[in-house]
């Protein structure tokens, strides 16, 4: 077993471990915090498809992960004053399934990723992060002047969603879903990174002239990654929403883009337990340094400063090392 | 003989007011290896790329295999059978050597879109990625990463890359830059056999290896074709001793 396995595996178990045993001191708060960092974790394992595999520097995640956190806000608002979102041509009615509100924010976020990637991903370096950033503040500046659901005040929903068979208000069950999720991406994400696809989409990054040169395109890699890789960050966004029972603009904000690329920077970049490591550690400092002072993103600045000067592979490379050959 | 695999008919191109290529015409056939030489700046890696896809001509048309491929891409030329090597190593640097064939067999294969199961456990492909390698002599580096590889070892890697897209024709860009005497001398026994599977459009600066193999050689200066025919014609040719060769009979 190689050492990053070995941490992988530290790190997997680090955020259950931490629930259940608030879970044992009636530490509800706590729970709370772990199921945060397990859904921002989700966040960032999407934004490592695109940055880390593809090497797609998108400062507009939040887009997705904002529309993500809208598909949930407007599904559950109509349900909650059982008004349907619309009634022509054909009736549309709100909902409080949590399985189907995952279904529209994938499906939206995908499709907004599609779009989105189709036009930056003509463009390379400096551009791409100043277009998909484009994006994303279009999207922001869009809910702040919507005011059907709440404009810059957002919107709250007062009861969780559904989930079959769970109280979803229950913090120690709502975490076993949102870690249930992170981890079933987490899986998936391994798999596609190591499958025909990630091994292309990995070589377009390092050299996309030799990608071409054995007949493959750049792009449709690049395209395909963004779109799984928006998809997975709007699904974060669902659960983010329903974690807070409140969705507001600020999701769709550009610290929110800059936050989800610190997880994954502070993890390691393009390392699969990268960003689990980075939400959680994020959390924590959050939490430590944040009750010690209001100005404690000083020091996650001062943090991230060394982590790119002196750890380009971020916690992950620093303990790890490089990533080793195939297997 | 058979017709032409690859054919250029008048190719032009220009960058603003220097010719880089200027009416060339030029076919390899089955079985052959057609050596392009040239003094620095005449034009050669502009006509590589005008092959390869990567620079639109200016006029003139390029035939792969009987079809038009003038105004195709990298990408589709590179499917329809032209197995390129790069003149500076063109390789995924972070990946093993082996990884690279692998990429190579893939792109032959096609089938990109798939997400799940692991690359490298693909017999198929690891399979035709280390026949690659063993035919380059590079077996035994397969796990190394191709960063750590010496400059020779990653030219080498450039040939075996292009052997598992099972080309209809290599075009090589100074393959043997950089490999030394003996690895220069192996590589030419490679290549030598290599024009039975398909035929080699060859750049190369090496002039031993040049005359050794070429079956055809034509001279580029300034963009022109100025001379084409066997090592002999092109070691008597008056234009070519005095445009390219120089006056020390360094031949």
């Amino acid at each position: 077993m190689t050492r990053e396995t070995l941490l992988n595996i530290v790190l997997f178990a680090i955020l259950p471990t931490t629930a259940l045993v608030a879970f044992a001191l009636d530490e509800p708060f706590i729970i709370t915090l772990a199921t945060k960092a397990a859904i921002l974790a989700l966040a960032g394992v999407g934004l490592n498809i695109a940055l880390g595999l593809g090497g797609l520097v998108s400062f507009g995640h939040a887009a997705f992960f904002g529309l993500g956190g809208y598909a949930m806000g407007i599904l559950a608002s109509h349900a909650q004053s059982y008004t349907p979102l619309m009634e022509t041509p054909f009736l549309i009615e709100g909902t409080k399934s949590m399985l189907v509100i995952w279904g529209v924010a994938i499906v939206a976020s995908a499709l907004a990723a599609l779009a989105i990637g189709a036009l930056s991903l003509r463009t390379t370096g400096v551009y791409f992060i100043m277009i998909t950033l484009a994006f994303g503040q279009m999207l922001y500046y869009f809910a702040i002047s919507w005011p059907a659901y709440g404009g810059e005040d957002g919107l709250s929903i007062y009861v969780r969603n559904d989930f079959p068979g769970l109280n979803t208000l229950d913090p120690i069950q709502f975490f076993a879903i949102a870690f249930g999720i992170l981890a079933i991406v987490l899986f998936g994400a391994g798999r596609l990174a190591k499958a025909r696809f990630g091994l292309a989409l990995s070589a377009a990054r390092q050299n996309a002239e030799r990608v071409e040169t054995v007949g493959l395109t750049p792009f449709r890699l690049r395209l395909v990654a963004f779109v799984i890789s928006g998809a997975v960050t709007g699904l974060a966004g669902a659960l983010f929403a329903d974690l807070n029972r409140f969705v507001s603009p600020t999701m769709f904000s550009w610290h929110t883009s800059g936050e989800i690329m610190v997880f994954v920077i502070l993890g390691g970049v393009g390392r699969l337990f990268g960003p689990v490591a980075g939400a959680a550690l994020y959390i924590l400092l959050e939490h430590t340094l944040g009750g010690l002072s209001e100005f404690w993103h000083v020091y996650l600045g001062l943090l991230l400063l060394l982590v790119v000067l002196f750890a380009r592979g971020g916690l992950i490379g620093t303990i790890a090392g490089r990533e080793v050959a195939h297997d | 003989m058979t017709d032409p695999l690859l054919k250029l008919s008048h190719l032009n191109k220009s960058f603003g007011a220097l010719k880089a290529t200027d009416d060339v015409s030029l076919t390899l056939v089955r079985g052959e290896i057609h050596a392009l030489i040239g003094p620095n700046g005449a034009g050669k890696s502009t006509l590589i790329k005008q092959i390869a896809g990567g620079l639109r001509s200016d006029s003139g048309t390029v035939e792969f295999a009987g079809r038009d491929v003038t105004h195709l891409g990298t990408v589709p030329r590179a499917r329809a059978g032209l197995g390129r090597t790069f003149q500076i190593s063109s390789l995924a640097m972070e990946y093993t050597v082996l990884q690279n064939t692998v990429l190579g067999a893939l792109g032959h294969d096609g089938g990109v879109m798939r997400f799940f199961r692991p690359v490298m456990k693909d017999r198929a492909l690891v399979d035709r990625g280390m026949a690659a390698l063993e035919r380059v002599g590079l077996a035994d580096q397969a796990a190394k990463r191709t960063a750590d590889l010496s400059h020779g070892q990653r030219r080498l890697l450039e040939v075996a890359v292009a052997l598992t897209l099972e080309p209809k024709v290599f075009l090589m860009d100074e393959p043997m830059a950089g490999l030394g005497a003996s690895g220069s001398k192996r590589l030419t026994g490679f290549l030598d056999a290599l024009r039975a599977q398909a035929p080699i459009l060859l750049v190369e600066h090496d002039m031993d290896a040049v005359f050794a193999l070429a079956d055809r050689i034509s001279v580029l200066v300034y963009g022109q074709v100025i001379a084409t025919g066997t090592a002999d014609e092109i070691k008597r040719d008056p234009t070519v001793r005095e445009a390219y060769l120089g006056a020390e009979d360094a031949v």
